[in-house]
This record gives C-alpha cells, sequence and structure tokens, in this order.
C-alpha cells in the first residue's frame, strides 16, 4: 500500500511532481556533469598540455646512455599514459665551413614530444634530409631544397646538452648552441653523397634541407638529423645524451614514475621537467576547485529548490494531511509517505541526472577540449544516491511542518 | 458502563467557553444527532469525542479510557481504532480510487485487505466504483466512499459531522440508509447536522445551545427511516 500510495501521488499528481523533478533532475545532471568533469580534467588537460612539450628527460648517469636504456625505461611507463618519447644526441658538425650544432633524433618522436614546433616544409623522413633551424637558415643561407656538406670532424665539444643540466637542456639546450657557435677547424672537400673518411675522424655526408624551424627558443640554432643518419656518419651508434618523454599523468605518477626509472635503469637519469609539471600542477589544481566549488553550489541550489518545492507541496496537502491523521496517521506514517516520495523523486531524478549529466559533460568536453570522455559506469549508482540524499535532506524541514498539521482542521471544513 | 460519557466538559478559549459544563453518555449501539446554530460548540464537541483535542476541564470517558489525560500519540491511536469518521466535505485523498481510499484507513489501523475493502465499498453500493478517482465520483458517492472508509476498521463509535450537508434529497436517504443499516448491525453513531430531517431519525437528539445542552429529545416514534418534511 506504501509504494502504491507514493507511485499515485507521483503519477496521479503529474504537472506538480514534474516540476519537483525537473529542479531534482536538473541538478541532478549537472552534478554529474560537473563530477564527470572534475575527474576528466586532469586526463583532458594533460593531453592539452603534451601539447606543449615533455615533461620528462631522461640524461645519462654517466656520459651518455643506450637506446636499450631508453627502451627499458619507456618500458616501466603504465600502459596507454606514454604520449610520445625523442632520443637525442649532439655533434659538433661543420656546415659550409660554420661550426654547428647537429641533433640527432627520432623525427616521429620528436614530432609527439614537440607538437608546438612550427615547421615549415616537410619533416624529414627519408635518409638524408634535415630540419634546420631558423637561425641556422639564416647564417648559412640555406632554405627548404637546399643540399649542403655535413662535415664530422670528430672534435668533442666541451658541453652538450645533457652535460649543461636537464632543465636548461628542455629549454632548448642554449648551451650546446653557445658551444656549436665557436669555431671548430676542419677540412672540408666538398664531395656529398656518402660519408668519406680520407682523415681519421673525418667524414662528410650531403643532405638536403626538408623543413624549416621556428620556435622562438635555443631549437632554432640546431640541424635536426635522423639517428641513423647521424650514426652513419659519425660511425658511433647506440649512444643518446638525453631523451625527452611526454607522458599523461598526474604529478604523482609523474614522480612515481621517474623515480621508478632512476632505480631500475642505472645508466638513465629521470627527472621532470619542473616547469611544465609544476604549472600543470597549479592550473589543475585550481581548475578542480573551481568545479568542485561550482559543484557545491550547485547541490546547494538544487536543496534550495527541492526544499522550496515540497514546502509548496506540502502546504497545498496540508488539507490531505489533516484528513490522513484525523483517520489515524502517526507522524512517522506521515513522514515515511513524504520521505518515501521526496526520496522517489530523488531516484528518478537521479537516473535522469546521470545520463544527462554524461551528456552535458561530453558536450562541454567536446567544445572546450576537442575530444570526448569516457562513460563512468560508477557514476550512475553515485549520482541516484547523492540526488536520493539531497532530496531526502531537502525534504526534512517541510516534511516536519507536515506533521504539525492539525488533523481538526479537516473538521472545520477548511 | 456507557460507550462515551462526558462530565463537567469544559472547553475554554480566553474569555470564550466553546464547552460549558457538558454532560452527556451515549450508549453502546446508540444513534445520537448533535444539532444546534453556528458556535453552539459542535464542532468543539466531535474534535473532543474525536480525540483530536482535549477538553479544558472535565472527563470525557471513551469505551472507559479517559482522553483528557492521553498523549497526542495515544490519541491518534485511539482515533485509529476506536473512532470512524465521516466529513461534510468528504475529504478523500484526490489522486488514490475510491477503492485505494477505503485501503488508506486500513494501511493506519492494520493492513490493507483489498477484498475486504471492495467489500465494504460493495456495501455502499459503489462496487461497480472502485477504481474511480473521487472527481469522477458524484457528491453522493463521494460520501458513501467516505462511509465505507469509516466503517472499514469496524470502530466502536462513528461521528458523523454534516453528513448530508453537501447533498440533495436523493443521495441524502441513501446515506441516511446506509447510517441505520450500520445502527442495525449494532454500530454507535453519533452525528451531527443542521438538517432537523436528518436529526429526527437519530434515536436521541441533543440540541447545543451557546456551549451547553439546551435540550435532550428521545425520538419515541423511532424508525431509522427518513421522512421528507413538505
Amino acid at each position: 500500500m506504501f509504494f502504491r500510495m507514493i507511485t499515485a501521488s507521483l503519477m496521479r499528481r503529474r504537472s506538480r511532481m514534474l516540476v519537483a523533478l525537473l529542479a531534482i533532475a536538473i541538478g541532478a545532471t549537472i552534478l554529474s556533469g560537473l563530477v564527470t568533469i572534475y575527474y576528466d580534467v586532469p586526463r583532458q588537460m594533460g593531453a592539452q598540455f603534451r601539447n606543449y612539450g615533455a615533461n620528462i628527460l631522461f640524461t645519462p648517469s654517466e656520459n651518455s646512455f643506450s637506446a636499450e636504456d631508453l627502451e627499458a625505461g619507456l618500458a616501466l611507463a603504465d600502459e596507454g599514459a606514454l604520449v610520445g618519447s625523442a632520443p637525442y644526441r649532439y655533434e659538433s658538425v661543420r656546415i659550409h665551413e660554420q661550426p654547428v650544432m647537429a641533433a640527432g633524433t627520432n623525427m616521429e618522436g620528436a614530432q609527439k614530444t614537440s607538437p608546438y614546433w612550427l615547421v615549415e616544409g616537410e619533416w624529414p623522413s627519408a635518409s638524408g634530409e634535415v630540419m634546420i633551424g631558423k637561425n641556422v637558415a639564416d647564417n648559412l643561407q640555406l632554405k627548404n631544397g637546399s643540399t649542403f656538406s655535413m662535415v664530422y670532424t670528430g672534435e668533442d665539444s666541451e658541453e652538450t646538452p645533457a652535460e649543461s643540466g636537464a632543465e636548461s637542456a628542455a629549454d632548448g639546450v642554449e648551451s650546446a648552441a653557445e658551444e656549436a657557435e665557436s669555431p671548430a677547424a676542419g677540412p672540408s672537400d666538398g664531395s656529398g653523397g656518402e660519408e668519406d673518411a680520407e682523415e681519421d675522424g673525418y667524414r662528410e655526408a650531403e643532405f638536403t634541407v626538408t623543413a624549416v624551424l621556428s620556435t622562438g627558443g635555443p631549437e632554432e640554432n640546431y640541424v635536426y638529423i635522423s639517428m641513423e643518419d647521424l650514426e652513419a656518419l659519425t660511425e658511433i651508434s647506440g649512444k643518446i645524451d638525453l631523451a625527452e618523454v611526454s607522458m599523461s599523468a598526474g604529478a604523482e605518477e609523474l614522480n612515481a614514475y621517474t623515480q621508478k626509472v632512476s632505480g631500475e635503469v642505472p645508466a638513465v637519469r629521470a627527472q621532470l621537467v619542473k616547469r611544465v609539471t609544476a604549472s600543470e600542477t597549479t592550473v589543475l589544481s585550481k581548475l578542480q576547485a573551481l568545479v568542485l566549488l561550482v559543484t557545491i553550489v550547485v547541490l546547494a541550489l538544487t536543496m534550495i529548490c527541492v526544499a522550496t518545492t515540497m514546502t509548496a507541496v506540502v502546504a497545498e496537502r496540508r488539507r490531505e494531511i489533516g484528513l490522513r491523521k484525523a483517520i489515524g496517521a502517526s507522524d512517522g506514517s506521515i513522514i515515511r509517505e513524504f520521505m518515501g516520495e521526496g526520496m522517489l523523486l530523488g531516484f528518478l531524478g537521479g537516473i535522469i541526472g546521470a545520463f544527462l549529466g554524461f551528456a552535458f559533460a561530453q558536450t562541454v568536453s567536446m567544445k572546450v577540449f576537442s575530444s570526448s570522455i569516457t562513460f563512468q559506469p560508477l557514476l550512475v549508482p553515485v549520482t541516484i544516491i547523492v540526488s536520493i540524499a539531497i532530496t531526502g535532506l531537502a525534504c526534512l524541514l517541510p516534511i516536519r511542518s507536515a506533521t504539525k498539521v492539525d488533523p481538526a482542521l479537516v473538521l472545520k471544513g477548511e | 458502563m456507557s460507550l462515551l460519557e462526558l462530565h463537567n466538559v469544559y472547553k475554554i478559549y480566553g474569555d470564550l467557553h466553546a464547552l460549558d459544563n457538558v454532560d452527556l453518555k451515549v450508549e453502546r449501539g446508540e444513534w445520537v444527532a448533535i444539532m444546534g446554530p453556528s458556535g453552539s460548540g459542535k464542532s468543539t464537541m466531535m474534535n473532543i469525542i474525536g480525540c483530536m483535542d482535549k477538553p479544558t476541564k472535565g472527563e470525557v470517558l471513551l469505551d472507559g479510557i479517559d482522553i483528557a489525560k492521553e498523549s497526542a500519540k495515544n490519541l491518534t491511536t485511539i482515533r485509529r481504532d476506536k473512532i470512524g469518521l465521516i466529513f461534510q466535505q468528504f475529504h478523500l485523498v484526490n489522486y488514490l480510487t475510491a477503492l485505494e481510499n477505503v485501503m488508506l484507513a486500513q494501511y493506519y489501523h492494520s493492513i490493507p485487505d483489498e477484498k475486504e475493502a471492495y467489500e465494504a465499498l460493495e456495501k455502499v453500493g459503489l462496487a461497480d466504483r472502485a477504481k474511480h478517482l473521487p472527481s469522477q465520483l458524484s457528491g453522493g458517492e463521494q460520501q458513501r466512499v467516505c462511509v465505507a472508509r469509516a466503517l472499514i476498521n469496524h470502530p466502536e463509535i462513528i461521528l458523523a459531522d454534516e453528513p448530508t450537508g453537501n447533498l440533495d434529497d436523493s443521495n441524502e436517504e441513501t446515506v441516511v440508509e446506509l447510517f441505520r443499516r450500520l445502527h442495525e448491525d449494532g454500530t454507535t453513531l453519533i452525528v451531527v447536522t443542521h438538517d432537523p430531517e436528518v436529526a429526527e431519525v437519530a434515536q436521541r437528539m441533543v440540541v447545543l445551545r451557546n456551549g451547553k445542552i439546551a435540550r435532550e429529545t428521545v425520538n419515541e416514534n423511532f424508525t431509522g427511516h427518513i421522512r421528507f418534511h413538505v
């Protein structure tokens, strides 16, 4: 009879109850949507932050580390967290008799770790193709399609980017660029195509410019060639000076990862690029705090709205409450019936809100982050339970006033 | 012992004596009509007999229980177990069907029994209207549902407040006929009414004036059947 009564009350008084249901459903929708966004913001923002470069650097514990060390380090990352990685090896070379720093890398990896690079032309994709920094292009009067000879003399630069420190290396290896500007002796016979080894350590190869790199930073002082070409030119392989790693994870996970890599791969010292991770953490925490604040405000507004609606419902049902009490309903019965109605409304509003909330979060995610969010099944029962609890709380005061209705008012014909 | 006894009952609001030293006894199975002009104390007496109010002074014994000394919670229990109420404005829950309105009284009393509720509606001639909402019933039909609801828990006493006040002659006759059958079954009836034709049907008529019992008349020719004055 209890369920028969409360369902009859909701079903046969549709217009009144729809207003209450609408209030609860809107509250639950915004609540569910904001909570979805709250939990998805780190992932979304993490992906956005990855556009601003790598957040982890692998530097060698001693002089350099190998490709196997890099692979071992990357293998320790959580599945799906790794966005990309790019190994870098720096060698001092000469182009048109000018000393330049060549950076050997994996072009596909570099595209992922440095998506903010402004590349004019096509990224090198074949052997013999290079991308040159804008400063190098200006100084040597090279442009897309130009060919030139790169000479490797085997001279050691005094300081490699890895040695100058992980942070400055992430910034574009300025010290290495400065080093590259110092004059370095070394003949060039001008022959291209294949490496030449006329003298001990002296080698030369011809390259074609396919892209010019503009970043506004020290990256413009480098010539980027594939790791394979650099290894062929220098005849030294398997040597990496540093690696940039881009990973989508929170500050704690990143910290744990770097410690794990440093512990399990002795040749590698993994470090966070603090400037990136710190600003990411700051922005994320502020954004999450904002979403949390809005969620709390929405909850409070929902409670007020439901409480107001229930107060109106109680007021217009005073005569019915009086009748119920006159024919023997106890205060407990009245509380159970109104609370039952409120909670059933909360349940229905919660179901509607859980699904509309996902649609709301999906819309926000698509508009703001241009990416979709994954449906969190756990959020459905959570939204329903919270919706029932909020409705129950909001009903307390109006229901308390319902128990104070005088049964005698029905005899007075009110 | 009488089913209902009022001894020196007063109900005082400030300077107003709504009930002023009232003594009344109603025997088990008796049919009593209470009459009086507006403000005579009829409603106050109904509230007290119906356990919805307490006297300022005096003793009100219902089936031996002094309701003046009982808590509000106990009064609810007494009302639920011993009293059936019928109202002038019917007071049916508008979103429950006729059957559910009858079952509502069962629900607060004990366990709802749809079959028994249906039989109660059958008794008042509304079996075919059981699934109708109050808005789909005429005034007379609504009052008959109200009678079915009042008698469903087999109360000791039925209190009817102006039960025919909103009905036409035909429906008035039907309701009075229901009262007669209830009386035959041994139910105690107290009917508050303005209508002399309804009051004259009862075994005894009590007239209230200014909070006091002004007159009591025993119906020597009691038949339980209404006689309309032309």
